[in-house]
């Protein structure tokens, strides 16, 4: 298995005291290579649970194992190792540094890892997602489409062995959005990347063998966890 | 990509802002190492100027400094004159008897030795008159020894070069006792050559001219000393202007010179009584003989003795030294206030990238790794700004180098630097990492779930 959760419980400061519960997932998984769509409504915890699963935020209880590492016994420079290694994030809004080119935006990817500086590997990339002749273009300079593409590339030039994407197509137009999603896709496929997307939409989850709904598998959601 | 490229990316993205904050950092250091060059300059220029082989300056009682300022420097007022028989006192009985044989005045000056005559066997004294200008410039009454004997450079091993013309004689039959040399200065401001003639004026820039004039027999090479700055006469001459002559009470006993010193001219030089001299430049034979003499003369109810080195430290340890440190703590607080900018910069930037420090970090870079780019951007900032400001402050000194070479003799390069410069880039890249600390403090308190948008 790439990804097992198990009673995995993620609660939140209330503004007024106390906390709000918004993640309680008994038990995840997602084999190795699978692709998996997660659908949920906004303010579900989709991107608390990526969140999560990256590394970025800490569990209040319960295991996340990622490609067989226990994130929850990792220190934080530990997770941030982890996460340069082993995990790719495609966020919603692309997230690319104003300051870099699309190729260091990619090589940016590869540089918080442990000896894995590949530029070659960052030109083939920028090639797969259509951009070759667009290496040297600032953030600024490309459509969102074109944004999103630099993203992926990125995300996959750690080769990591599991792809985080958090609504990837949400801000490209419905003709980029369908290009996107076939290049995420065909990419982790290629790869052998396993993937998590969370959506919010059943066209794109239709495109997904596997489809998952957080309210499912989510407690905290249905209610039968307690707010405290 | 190293996280130098990373911080150097950041500075160039935002690159007016990078760019005013480097200049107002390179215009902080510039005023530093302006003033540390002027200090150096200022001191070399007067402990090198302090230094023309005599070592100690013998005048009237009164200010030591002020003896060192206008017969060294040709600065500030002369204080008063003291009698030839006071320069007598560094001759021996022989050589007496010779100054009497030749101007006139008490045999019983010739019988026996100066005071100080066995302090100056194997060095010199020279005398000096002061009190006239020419112009802006100083009129100096000496004697040829002045340009024989004086040796210049940084080894005291360089005698005084002439540019045209010679040193003065004596007297000669052409120009009687009224020759003159110039110092590089003075020929080039006038624009005189050898074989012209020019008019002291008494007392004052804008004093009464003399009626006499003397001859320019020489220009002196630039020497980089005062000298540059005087024009020299020849002592005789300057005794016979008008007014110069001391007056005579009565009393004195003046036997006639026996010895004619001005050929077939019929121009007779003054008698020693009625001569004064407003300085003696003394080289002592050896130097443990300049403590014993300079005590004897200061014990002396007329004279006092200056060691030029020493006012001169003084006077920078007092004056120049305290002044020179206002100015240095004045432009480091620009400095700190130039930090202040980069912090200010850095840290209102830090709004814009908190988003891209929280990507940095979901792709896996850790807080530390984030804290070094903001140092790093801090630095490169420092080091450029540190390099800017150095060089715009050498190419200012290089621009100016003639006219300060002119005015102070001190020849400086674009590269001539001063021993403290080299605390400068260490201590402007420790200003910016503190100036770095505050933004780069919050960049590692970054939230990275806050700061990514979904």
């Amino acid at each position: 298995m790439t990804l097992v959760i198990q009673d995995l419980v993620k609660s939140f400061d209330q503004p007024g005291g106390g906390k709000l519960t918004v993640l309680d997932i008994p038990r995840f998984e997602i084999g190795e290579s699978e692709q998996v769509a997660l659908i949920g409504q906004s303010g579900g915890g989709k991107t608390t649970l990526l969140h999560l699963i990256a590394g970025l935020l800490t569990p209040d209880s319960g295991s996340i194992r990622v490609a067989g590492t226990e994130l929850t016994r990792l220190s934080e420079q530990g997770r941030d190792r982890f996460r340069a290694s082993a995990v790719g994030y495609v966020f919603q809004t692309f997230n690319l540094l104003p300051a870099f080119t699309a190729l260091e935006n990619v090589r940016l990817g590869m540089t918080f890892g442990h000896g894995r500086h590949d530029p070659v590997r960052a030109k083939e990339l920028l090639g797969r997602v259509g951009l070759a002749d667009r290496a040297n273009y600032r953030p600024a300079q490309l459509s969102v489409g074109q944004q999103q593409r630099v993203a992926i590339a990125r995300a996959l030039a750690g080769k990591p062995k599991l792809l985080l994407a958090d609504e990837p197509t949400a801000n490209v137009d419905p003709v980029s959005a369908e290009s996107v999603l076939d290049l995420i896709l065909d990419s982790c496929r290629d790869e052998g990347i396993a993937l998590l997307m969370v959506t919010h939409s059943m066209e794109i989850a239709d495109k997904f063998a596997r489809v998952d709904r957080l309210d499912e598998i989510n407690r905290a959601f249905s209610g039968t966890a307690a707010s405290s | 990509m190293s996280l130098l490229q990373i911080a150097w990316r950041n500075f160039c993205h935002r690159s007016l802002s990078s760019a005013l904050t480097t200049f107002s950092l390179a215009l902080g250091v510039a005023l530093v190492v302006l003033v540390l060059s002027i200090f150096g300059i200022i001191s070399e220029a007067f402990s090198s100027n302090a230094q023309v082989g005599y070592n100690l300056v013998v005048g009237p009682k009164g200010s030591a400094l002020q003896l060192t300022l206008n017969s060294v420097y040709y600065l500030s007022q002369p204080i008063e004159n003291l009698p030839y028989t006071e320069y007598m006192e560094f001759f021996d009985a022989e050589q007496r008897a010779e100054m009497v044989a030749r101007y006139g005045g008490d045999p019983a000056l010739g019988k026996e030795d100066g005071k100080y005559a066995a302090f100056v066997t194997g060095g010199y004294a020279i005398p000096l008159a002061l009190g006239d200008y020419f112009g802006e410039f100083r009129v100096v009454g000496t004697t040829p020894d002045f340009f024989e004997k004086l040796r210049h450079g940084p080894d005291l091993d360089r005698p005084f070069d002439f540019e045209d013309g010679r040193a003065f004689h004596e007297y000669s039959d052409e120009n009687q006792f009224f020759e003159a040399v110039l110092g590089s200065r003075v020929a080039k401001h006038n624009q005189l050559s050898v074989g012209d003639e020019f008019f002291p004026t008494h007392g004052d820039p804008e004093g009464k001219g003399h009626g006499q004039g003397f001859r320019v027999v020489g220009i002196m090479e630039p020497t980089g000393t005062p000298n540059d700055r005087a024009a020299f006469v020849n002592l005789e001459g300057f005794y016979l202007l008008e007014n110069h002559a001391k007056p005579l009470v009565g009393d004195e006993v003046i036997q006639p010179p026996t010895e004619s010193v001005s050929g077939d001219s019929g121009i007779q030089p003054l008698s020693i009584p009625q001569r004064e001299v407003t300085s003696i430049l003394v080289r002592n034979g050896s130097p443990f003989m300049a403590i014993p003499m300079e005590n004897m003369v200061n014990e002396s109810l007329r004279a006092q003795a200056a060691a030029p080195v020493g006012e001169i430290s003084r006077l920078m340890d007092a004056i120049v030294g305290p002044l020179m440190q206002a100015l240095l703590i004045i432009t480091l607080i620009t400095c700190v206030v130039a930090a202040v900018g980069i912090l200010v910069a850095i840290y209102n930037s830090m709004n814009d990238r908190r988003r891209d420090i929280a990507v940095m970090r979901a792709l896996g870079a850790r807080r530390e790794t984030v804290t070094m780019v903001i140092l790093g951007e801090s630095l490169l900032i420092a080091i450029i700004g540190g390099l800017l400001g150095w060089f715009l402050a050498h190419a200012a000194i290089w621009a100016y180098s003639g006219r300060i070479e002119d005015q102070t003799g001190v020849q400086v390069g674009i590269l001539t630097t001063s021993a403290y410069e080299i605390y400068i880039l260490p201590l402007v890249l420790s200003l910016a990492l503190l100036a770095g600390f505050l933004p780069a403090a919050s960049a590692y308190r970054t939230d990275v779930g806050s700061n990514l948008a979904a």
